[in-house]
């Protein structure tokens, strides 16, 4: 078809090689990173088992590694993968950047090898979701400057004249991520290791939530809707539902995220203003939030019957109802009334993972799914049953954990709040933690059962990938972009 | 604040709502169907083979999302929000809500409900509490709130947090000294000895007070010990380690070990010190509270 959007000339050759990569690392530290949130749920289960190697093993050193591993190893090279291989070929034009580009994979994997060794040390910065030590940071931020030149000086040499959706949500977290990273980490060092954050106080506090409300707005929420603006259209064969709803939801959800990170902070030493602020930006938020579901959730009209087949169209649905799921109760966790209840509860962790797990997880298998026989030159998967299994596997996984951690926290919240007929509080911390033991042990479940779905996913990538090279040598060969 | 950055605050925030509005406001087209077929139609766009259709935003998200900004217009005129804008006033507080009028309030309403029944137990003596079941049932519940996270839900203590069902007081066990202690709080001042005395005089010290408690230990060092022990660690423990109360300097010869009785733990404590601290309760708990406590402290040696 004819579009008015392409120029002339020779059609691009994209370069996959750094998709493969990062395609791959996607599901080695998906496994990685849940695998060590199996073991700390079985450390709340079973506390002994902070022993294993004292101090590198103690809960409280292994839970920013897990963090870590999810968010930026698992996450960040499901969002390299997929923002290199969208952006080629939305905007028909190989990537920029020359030797930038293998240096974002290189110096990505340096990152996150450096985190899994210096969190167990215990080299922290201490400010949560921003744990590494300034060296760290220092090449985390040349790393996304390198992304930033990649990313949009792809933009900027495209052969289309608009720029699709999917880049402006890709092109938005990139932006917004390099800021909050360089703000939030200023820091003074004191030696190699050690450093004192540049600010102080309920200020402190402040930058650090502004930094991680946000890195779940961009990071986890921008960037994985520029993915999902992409493989969910892709996958089931169907144009994106509105546009002018594309533009309301973005400039909506990118201006107000911004807002909202004060709600971390409600009934703290934060000034009163600034807690009411948070909470009324955090409410408009909803509607900008549900944009991306609804325009998401309406491409598949006409197209319903293909889930029925298409476990890897499942994947991204499903992501887009626990979106949706997730965006609907950060809101209401936001008003404070309600916060009163939810938090320090555990329901703030399975309001997290219903968006880790649910969203951010299934989005970007989802995603490696649709990939990876392209990257491989392959019809399809080497078992798409296994897809099956692997969604069956994921789907129960997080509705376990989730419902779990919403009995426990809701349990904890008001057993934290009951009152005897003489003022003192009926029950002590300890019966709170009793009550709360059961929930553990099913949310162990449930993170198992996810875990064991991705090892589903790691061997039938394996088998692909083997196959492809054994049926042809041409499978690395450069993909060229089919004329328009 | 001053005016500036009141202005700063509400400038930016009501800049970034109006727009979002406005925003929200042109962008309602109508429906978007072609002419004759009565289909939707595409934007023209294409991007690796995914179109776009341009269909009008959802009239429950439209009219939704116009109901948020409603509801932030009434929340932002009725708390504090928009720079130094104070919010409505407030019958309760007969002031704008602040956090702090809000505990305040919540605390004078507690306070109120609350007084007649701690404040009888404040007048009565402690002695007499202590055989009060009722009272020690109130009580246990106030320390498994405030006193089991260090001294454990029996009581019995913790390393480093003392036990209270024993017979030894680190700073007396009379109804008049639980009392103090709970309501001002203690610390302890043990020095470190470790760069004063030398790690071979720790070794000594250390199997010095394991005799005194009749523990196993090496006689030829206690003796060296002994010497090193007079000579700096009776103007506390006293010549014969009974301790001090008036400085909450513990007992040495009674086999009770707040800090462990392991020869290495003992040096630990003598080569680095120790500061204990019992936190003051009186701005906390208020003094009905504390008498209560006490009393139940006082009923767990009674035992």
């Amino acid at each position: 078809m004819g579009s008015h959007a392409t120029l002339a000339g020779d059609p691009p050759v994209y370069d996959f090689d750094i998709v493969r990569k990062f395609a791959i690392m996607t599901i080695v530290w998906g496994i990685v990173g849940m695998g060590v949130g199996v073991l700390i749920a079985s450390q709340l289960v079973w506390p002994s088992l902070n022993d294993l190697l004292q101090p590198y093993t103690s809960f409280g050193r292994l839970r920013p590694l897990h963090t870590n591993a999810v968010i930026f190893a698992f996450g960040g090279c499901a969002l390299f993968a997929t923002s290199y291989y969208v952006v080629q070929r939305t905007c028909q034009a190989t990537l920029f950047g020359g030797w930038l580009v293998p240096f974002t994979f290189w110096g990505w994997q340096l990152v996150i090898v450096l985190a899994a060794i210096t969190l167990p040390l215990g080299m922290t910065s201490a400010k949560e979701y921003a744990e590494l030590e300034w060296p760290i940071d220092i090449l985390l931020a040349l790393v996304w400057v390198a992304y930033a030149i990649v990313f949009f000086g792809t933009i900027v040499k495209r052969r289309t004249s608009h720029i699709y959706v999917a880049n402006w949500f890709y092109g938005g977290f990139i932006l917004t991520v390099a800021v909050l990273h360089i703000v939030n980490s200023a820091a003074v060092p004191v030696t190699l290791t050690k450093s004192y954050s540049a600010y102080a106080g309920a200020a402190d506090a402040m930058v650090q939530w502004w930094y991680g409300h946000n890195a779940v707005g961009f990071f986890l929420t921008a960037g994985f809707l520029g993915m999902m603006y992409y493989f969910v259209p892709k996958q089931a064969g169907r144009p994106v539902y509105s546009y002018q709803l594309s533009i309301v939801h973005f400039w909506a959800l990118i201006s107000l995220y911004i807002w909202a990170g004060s709600h971390h902070l409600h009934y703290t030493a934060l000034p009163d203003w600034t807690q009411s602020l948070g909470m009324v930006m955090s409410l408009i938020l909803l509607a900008p939030s549900w944009g991306g579901m609804i325009n998401g959730v309406m491409t598949l009209s006409g197209a319903w019957h293909k889930l029925k087949d298409d476990p890897t169209l499942r994947f991204l649905v499903v992501a887009l109802s626990f979106y949706g799921m997730s965006t609907f109760e950060g809101p209401m966790m936001a008003i404070k009334s309600v916060n009163a209840l939810s938090h320090y509860t555990d329901w703030t962790v399975g309001h997290v993972h219903s968006g880790a797990l649910g969203w951010v997880a299934m989005i970007s298998i989802g995603a490696v799914y649709h990939m990876i026989p392209k990257l491989f030159n392959r019809e399809t998967m080497y078992s798409v049953n296994w897809i099956n299994l692997h969604f069956w596997l994921a789907t129960v996984g997080t509705v376990l954990y989730v419902v779990a951690m919403w009995i426990n926290g809701i349990g904890q919240g008001l057993l934290w709040r009951e009152f005897n007929d003489d003022g003192s509080l009926t029950n002590s911390f300890i019966d709170v933690v009793i009550f709360s033991r059961d929930g553990y042990v099913m949310r162990l479940i449930g993170g198992a059962l996810f875990l064991a779905g991705m090892l589903v996913m790691a061997y039938n990538t394996y088998r692909t990938i083997q196959s492809a090279n054994q049926s042809s040598a041409q499978a690395n060969a450069p993909v060229q972009a089919p004329v328009v | 604040m001053s005016t500036f950055w009141s202005l700063w605050i509400i400038v930016l925030t009501v800049t970034n709502l109006v727009l979002l509005l406005w925003l929200l406001l042109v962008n309602r087209r109508r429906e978007v169907k072609g002419p004759d077929t009565g289909e939707t139609k595409t934007t023209g766009h294409e991007y690796d083979g995914i179109e776009e259709y341009d269909n009008p935003l959802p009239r429950w998200w439209f009219y939704g999302f116009l109901a948020s900004f409603v509801f932030t217009a009434f929340y932002l005129y009725a708390y504090p929000g928009l720079g130094n804008w104070k919010g409505a006033k407030w019958d309760e507080y007969q002031d704008s809500w602040t956090s702090v009028n809000e505990l305040r309030y919540d605390q004078q309403q507690a306070e109120e409900l609350y007084q007649q029944t701690y404040g009888a137990f404040g007048k009565m003596p402690i002695t007499e509490l202590a055989n009060k079941p009722d009272a020690m049932r109130i009580a246990q519940t106030l320390f498994m709130d405030n006193c089991a996270l260090c001294h454990g839900a029996d009581a019995g203590g913790n390393p480093g947090f003392p036990s209270l069902v024993d017979k030894d007081w680190l700073y007396g066990g009379t109804p008049e000294k639980i009392l103090e202690t709970i309501t001002h709080g203690r610390k302890a001042a043990m020095p470190a000895w470790g760069s004063l005395i030398g790690e071979e005089s720790v070794a000594n010290v250390a199997e010095y007070v394991l005799g005194l408690s009749g523990a196993e230990h090496d006689k030829t060092k206690a003796e060296l010990g002994q010497k090193v022990f007079s000579a700096n660690c009776v103007a506390c423990h006293g010549a014969d380690g009974k301790g001090n109360q008036q400085m909450g300097a513990p007992n040495l010869t009674d086999n009770i070990w707040l800090y462990g009785k392991k020869p290495e733990e003992i040096r630990y404590t003598i080569r680095q010190g120790r500061n204990g601290v019992m936190p003051a309760q009186i701005e906390n708990l208020k003094a009905d509270k504390i008498h209560l406590l006490a009393a139940y402290v006082y009923s767990l040696s009674l035992e």
